[in-house]
């Protein structure tokens, strides 16, 4: 190979040795993969979004009556405060979207539990990190069993059949469908996360970052467990609360 | 690294977590403000319902904010990263745009 003189000035060379964006491949890699399910995300509930619109609300077919008057019925998209109202040791009551917002708590608590073991894996605190990746794995199975029961109801249903993906008491079929695919895929996720999150604290109490002088890992994993929280706030959003 | 390779038998650095738990409240308020307008602002109305709805889109923004840029860390970030994180995500709304001028008027029609 010949050297040849390059035109482009000296500083915006990269010369290598260096990462370009100041964070490891792993991190960055993190990064587009997040990115990519972002888009998958989107797409369930954009599609969510058309397929309810394409359906009258019951106000549309009832122009008289309230919301409060809601009924179920295949003819009209359900009102969601009306569907889940349940609460595990409370049968019979209705409240409105409260078990949804105890779960949102619960996920926004562990990924607090998670910044707060990057953090202190950040000042090589093993003792920390092992306190706090073991508060969000526990948060990551609160959530998930809450996940379950909410399934649960919602397939027994309140004696009207419940739903599944081929009949449903509350509404028309999609909105179940709809319920089932996205709950789920981000169920999923949050059972991968816990996967990784166990990993991460078998690691990390064996003392394999210690010796590797630095808790990256607990950083990358602990963007996954960000995005899981983060994708519930908008399945919160435009699943229970619009 | 080699700072924190000597810290191992140095005395033990304090938590920094102010900024994190403040984060945490945040969220949380903002989660509550939610619960507070699904049920102190009445879908009756075309108004109301639609006024619910923004509200609703603008607070899960804020929240993604803050979750994105602390939690995640994306805020300290060096440009190049964010940008690259940040501007694809513009695909979506392309996305969105696309589907309801092209196809909505057929979903429409569907039922």
């Amino acid at each position: 190979m010949s050297s040849h003189a390059s035109s482009t000035p000296d500083n915006l060379l990269w010369k290598g040795g260096v990462q370009p964006m100041r964070v490891g491949y792993g991190k960055l890699m993190m990064w587009i993969f997040l990115l990519s399910d972002t888009f998958t995300f989107s797409a369930l509930l954009i599609s969510y979004g058309l397929v309810r619109f394409s359906y009258p609300t019951f106000k549309d077919l009832n122009p008289g009556q309230s919301i409060a008057d809601f009924v179920p019925s295949t003819e009209w998209w359900p009102t969601p405060e009306k569907v889940f109202e349940a609460v595990p040791l409370l049968h019979g009551l209705s409240l409105p979207l409260v078990f949804v917002g105890i779960m949102t708590f619960i996920l926004i608590f562990s990924s607090v539990t998670m910044v707060l073991a990057v953090e202190a894996g950040h000042r090589m605190d093993k003792a920390d990190v092992e306190k706090w990746m073991l508060w969000t794995i526990l948060g990551g199975f609160t959530f998930l069993g809450s996940q379950a029961w909410e399934w649960s109801h919602f397939i027994h249903g309140t004696g009207a059949g419940g739903a599944n993906l081929i009949s449903n008491e509350y509404g028309p079929t999609a909105f179940a469908d709809f319920f089932f695919f996205i709950t789920g895929f981000h169920g999923t996720h949050v059972l991968s996360g816990v996967i990784l999150n166990i990993l991460i604290f078998y690691n990390a109490s064996n003392g394999v970052y210690q010796k590797r002088g630095h808790y990256e890992m607990v950083e990358k994993v602990g963007l996954y467990w960000h995005f899981v929280d983060l994708v519930w706030v908008f399945v919160f959003t435009f699943f229970y609360l619009v | 690294m080699a700072e924190h390779i000597e810290n191992i038998d140095a005395e033990k650095q304090k938590p920094q977590t102010k900024e994190l738990w403040k984060v945490f409240w945040i969220l949380l308020i903002i989660t509550a403000v939610e619960f507070v307008i699904a049920f102190q602002i009445s879908s009756d109305s075309d108004f109301g319902k639609w006024l619910k709805i923004s509200l609703f889109i603008i607070l899960t923004f804020v929240k993604s904010f803050y979750i994105v840029g602390t939690f995640m860390h994306l805020k300290h970030e060096v440009k190049a990263l964010i940008w690259t994180v940040v501007l694809p995500v513009v695909f979506v709304l392309w996305f969105i745009l696309a589907l309801v001028y092209y196809e909505g008027g057929y979903i429409g029609s569907l039922k």
